[in-house]
């Protein structure tokens, strides 16, 4: 199956993935009437420290822990892409304990968001990976 | 309005021509009548032929044709034959005059040996003497211009559509082992008649069908051996090229045809090796001397003819056969015309030379 | 007091910045910067610092930012202009040489401009390339050698030392130093890739390319930086660097910043030592003395390799380049006025050399008329632009050409002409690790293979509808081309009509 990796040779830290992520997830006519003013929630973050910088997004795991952990059966596998039924979860925060990845988040809301490789909002190439400057986070069979 | 040399003019034409294989005499009518049938294809603009074993009297003289604007031009040419050269012959070149062909030059013909001296003191060899004085004529002699150069054969050329200059000529009165003939359509009026074809250089002719789109990259590379293409045509340039490739680089028809007809690239690299060496070789080592564009040409030397097309046949050319003779023109109607009964007819693959040599002990 | 005014302004639309920081992080001029305040953040910008290189405009996601010049004016002079005067705020400041980089940008005639190709109609068919083959293979070396023959009289053919080409375009000298290690190698993956050559320049050749070999070009310059006995035999061919269009006249200096671990151990100086190529080769104050360099090289490699020598084009250039074709050299490689540079002096720059147009033509012209054109290939550079500028450089003469600038383009580069910085942001003229990283090889060769394959695709089309299918019968035709706007003396040194001649 087609994953998102990511190359942290390549990666500039340029932070424009969490930015494309935030918007295809929010959506709307264009980028600044959605994002402009708002705190973004991306499911795709930079880690950074010195000179090293790193996008962190769901690995869609063939073994989820987390969807094993799940206490609300709100988390699902489709064709290998790793689900959160929103009406399902009850915010426990299981997942989080228990991704060694840390790429669960909770929203507002008090649910769970996770990267659902944009296959949850209509694009066929997932958004971070069609923004990335530097082909540092790609889209592919491995 | 600017004559041919100071402009150059496009044209697209008519060819024909025939051999005998065994050297037997063909009669210069069979080839003018040919070109009748392919009156369409010229517009009254130029016209010519060549025959070569023409003059067994002289075999082994330069036969010169030259065309004079008028007798200063031809006192002052004399004058430097005489210098340059020993004049067996000299004549005026007879013609039949007829209303359809008008304001012709002077024409002359003379038989030539280089002078012995400075032949020696020039420390050429003999042909390249030669093709250096011709050269001087056309280039530096106002109003004189050698059309033929050839030993036992000759060019006869002018204004006017082709049966009319032979008939002008009276090639009924020629027989030769070879003919060739041209007739133009140019796009432009030039009314001069060294512009007409067939272009002769010492024993190559050519009668060229086609405009090359490589006029200028052959040019400039060809002039730098001492060619002067005071014609800017095509024909003038391809003859200079056969001329270059054999008599200097000591190609083979068949060779000179891979240089100015080169195989594509693509067809190489499928050849067997010893094939694709040659033919690589060949167009890395002569790679301006590739001619584009749409020509066939028929190339007479001494002893033969050459038919050739461009690499993409762009222009018509048919090939026929009956008994010792084998007849090419742009049309088969053309062919027809000399042989009625002609068996074998085809039309060569573009780049495809069809050479053929006449048995030399049969002459 | 400082007289230097910001050249350029900085326009933000605010309604469309997301504060996304993609700018400030980007730019290693530090123009941007978030400021937070209690009523808001905000985007500042330092414009004095701004070198228009589109970094931010580029990468800007909500499109909310341009780079305008700045208006400010000085009183309309035509005699000071804006540049003169800033120039010399600048030197009363400094006490300096000025320094710029690329091209020579100063409002000089463009030949090419000036030039216009031929189609045929009627008389002759147009040819198409979808349809028919058409050929842009180039081989590069002397010809017409002399035929042999075998006893039975067959052609025994030869191999000469030669470059192949698929088609008509190189990627000239540009050394690692002056360049980042991924532009090296997205050039030298390119090169691979389109089956022709890149150039090391004088910077010496990085380990790591050495598999690259058989489509690179080494340099040997007057510096000799990196040159030893694997480099010679690693390259397809040898390239004497005598002079660059940008620079004629005058060697190189890069400083000692940008001599770093790798291009140290590339280039076989000191780490941190300023390289330094003096202005002469100090072993050739004359033509002889070049050949005997082209013998000691083809000594060196047997004999294997084509040599070319490189010279900036300048007022007596037939004379030089006759000189080189008589000198052994196979090929002759010339760089007009308008090619690029790392640094070079900016008096230099702009006022010394002509252009391409003018010294190639005089070149071929003179090569035919003294019949040694055979000896040598000619390949032109500094400012070709477009394949329309390659097809008008092969109708007059050239056997190919060298692109440098144009490839840095299809790299990123936005002629921000500011390369001597050494804080490239589009990781091109740079060896600053964070900004070398920006440029990917991956993105950057695909972009070289997809600029040459573009413009093979339109060379093909304008030579066939001129009815020429094999570059051969292009090079030298000038009947091809004709000029317009141009004085008689211009039409004769370029050898070509005027239009509706």
């Amino acid at each position: 199956m087609k994953r998102v990796y990511v190359n942290e040779k390549w990666c500039l830290g340029c932070h424009l993935c969490e930015y494309n992520c935030a918007y295809a997830n929010v959506g709307g006519i264009n980028m600044y009437l959605s994002l402009k003013d708002k705190k973004i929630s991306p499911n795709v973050r930079i880690e950074e420290k010195d000179n090293i910088t790193y996008a962190v997004a769901c690995r869609h795991c063939s073994d989820p822990i987390c969807l094993k952990s799940c206490i609300a059966g709100a988390i699902s596998q489709e064709d290998g892409v790793i689900k959160i039924n929103k009406d399902k979860c009850v915010g426990c925060h299981t997942c989080i304990l228990v991704c060694p990845y840390g790429v669960l988040h909770l929203t507002d809301n008090g649910v769970m968001q996770k990267c659902e490789l944009c296959t949850n909002n209509g694009s066929k190439t997932p958004a971070c990976v069609k923004g990335c400057p530097n082909n540092a986070i790609v889209f592919m069979e491995k | 309005m600017l004559k041919e040399g100071e402009i150059r003019i496009p044209s697209g034409c008519a060819i024909a021509g025939v051999i005998s294989k065994e050297g037997k005499n063909i009669n210069g009518k069979i080839i003018v009548d040919s070109m009748t049938v392919m009156h369409e294809r010229s517009n009254g603009l130029g016209g010519g032929f060549a025959g070569y074993g023409i003059y067994p009297e002289y075999k082994d003289y330069y036969a010169f044709h030259l065309f004079y604007d008028g007798k200063e031009a031809k006192e002052v040419c004399e004058k430097y034959l005489d210098k340059k050269f020993e004049i067996i012959n000299l004549s005026k070149i007879p013609v039949r005059k007829t209303p359809k062909i008008t304001d012709e030059p002077l024409i002359w013909r003379y038989f030539v040996m280089p002078n012995h001296n400075l032949l020696r003191d020039s420390q050429l060899d003999e042909k390249e003497y030669v093709s250096r004085c011709i050269i001087y004529i056309n280039t530096e002699i106002k109003g004189a211009y050698v059309f033929s150069s050839g030993k036992n054969m000759g060019c006869f050329k002018g204004v006017g559509f082709p049966e009319d200059i032979g008939d002008y000529f009276m090639l009924e009165n020629y027989n030769g082992y070879l003919w060739t003939a041209h007739g133009r359509y140019p796009t432009n009026t030039p009314g001069w008649w060294g512009g007409a074809h067939p272009f002769s250089f010492l024993d190559t002719s050519v009668v060229h069908n086609g405009e090359i789109s490589s006029y200028d990259a052959n040019r400039r590379y060809i002039e730098m051996f001492g060619y002067k293409c005071n014609l800017l045509t095509d024909t003038e340039v391809i003859a200079y090229i056969i001329d270059f490739l054999s008599r200097k680089k000591g190609l083979t028809m068949e060779e000179i045809s891979l240089v100015i007809s080169a195989p594509f690239w693509q067809t190489i690299d499928k050849a067997d090796t010893e094939k694709k060496e040659l033919c690589e070789y060949l167009r890395k080592e002569f790679p301006s001397l590739l001619i584009t564009g749409p020509f066939s040409i028929l190339v007479g030397f001494d002893g033969g003819v050459m038919a050739l097309n461009d690499r993409l046949k762009l222009r018509s050319m048919v090939v026929g056969e009956k008994d010792d003779k084998v007849y090419f023109a742009s049309e088969e109607c053309a062919i027809r015309k000399m042989e009625e009964n002609v068996e074998n007819i085809w039309s060569p693959k573009g780049g495809e030379p069809v050479v053929v040599t006449v048995n030399k002990e049969k002459l | 007091m400082n007289y230097q005014y910001a050249e350029f302004e900085v326009v933000r639309n605010d309604d469309r910045c997301i504060r996304c920081r993609v700018c400030e992080r980007q730019c290693a001029n530090e123009v941007h910067k978030l400021v937070e305040t209690k009523k808001g953040n905000f985007m500042i910008s330092d414009e004095t610092k701004c070198v228009d290189c589109h970094r931010c405009v580029s990468l800007c996601p909500t499109r909310a930012l341009k780079i305008v010049k700045s208006d400010l004016t000085f009183r309309k002079n035509d005699n000071w202009h804006e540049s003169n005067i800033k120039e010399i705020y600048k030197q009363a400041e400094t006490g300096g040489v000025l320094l710029s980089s690329m091209g020579n940008p100063e409002n000089f005639p463009v030949y090419f401009d000036k030039i216009l190709i031929n189609a045929s109609q009627v008389t002759n068919p147009s040819i198409d390339p979808l349809r028919e083959p058409m050929e842009t293979k180039v081989s590069l070396g002397k010809r017409n050698h002399g035929i042999k023959r075998d006893k039975d009289g067959k052609i025994v053919p030869q191999k000469y030392p030669s470059l192949e080409l698929n088609l008509p375009i190189m990627f000239s000298a540009m050394s690692y130093g002056s360049i980042s290690y991924n532009a090296h190698e997205s050039l030298a993956r390119a090169a691979r890739e389109l089956g022709t050559y890149y150039n090391t320049g004088e910077g010496g050749l990085h380990q790591d390319f050495y598999k690259y070999g058989k489509n690179t070009i080494v340099q040997v310059a007057s510096g000799r930086f990196g040159v030893f006995e694997d480099y010679l035999e690693t390259g397809s061919a040898i390239e004497i660097k005598m002079g660059q269009g940008a620079k004629p006249g005058i060697g190189g200096h890069l400083p000692g910043e940008k001599i770093t671990e790798d291009v140290s151990k590339t280039r076989m100086i000191p780490v941190g030592s300023d390289a330094i190529s003096p202005a002469p080769h100090h072993d050739i104050y004359s033509i002889e003395d070049l050949r005997q360099l082209v013998f000691s090289l083809k000594e060196a490699t047997n004999y294997k390799k084509p040599i070319i020598v490189k010279v900036a084009a300048v007022h007596n250039i037939s004379a030089i380049a006759s000189g080189i074709a008589r000198s052994g050299a196979d090929i002759i490689a010339i760089d007009g006025f308008r090619g690029g540079t790392g640094a070079a002096p900016t008096r230099i720059r702009d006022n010394v050399g002509i252009p391409i147009e003018l010294a190639l033509a005089s070149v071929d012209s003179r090569l035919r008329e003294e019949g040694i054109r055979d000896n040598v290939s000619l390949v032109v550079g500094g400012s070709i632009r477009s394949s329309a500028d390659i097809v008008k450089a092969i109708a007059l003469g050239a056997d190919a050409v060298y692109i440098a600038t144009s490839a840095l383009i299809a790299l990123g580069c936005h002629l921000c002409r500011t390369c001597q910085a050494g804080k490239c942001n589009w990781g091109i003229a740079t060896q600053v690790p964070e900004l070398v990283k920006r440029l990917n090889p991956d993105i950057g060769s695909k972009k070289l293979v997809n600029l040459l394959t573009a413009w093979n695709r339109e060379i093909k089309e304008l030579m066939g509808g001129m009815g020429i299918n094999s570059i051969e019968a292009l090079r030298g035709n000038r009947l091809m081309l004709r000029g317009v706007g141009l004085t008689q003396k211009e039409l004769d040194i370029l050898g070509i009509k005027h239009a509706g001649e």
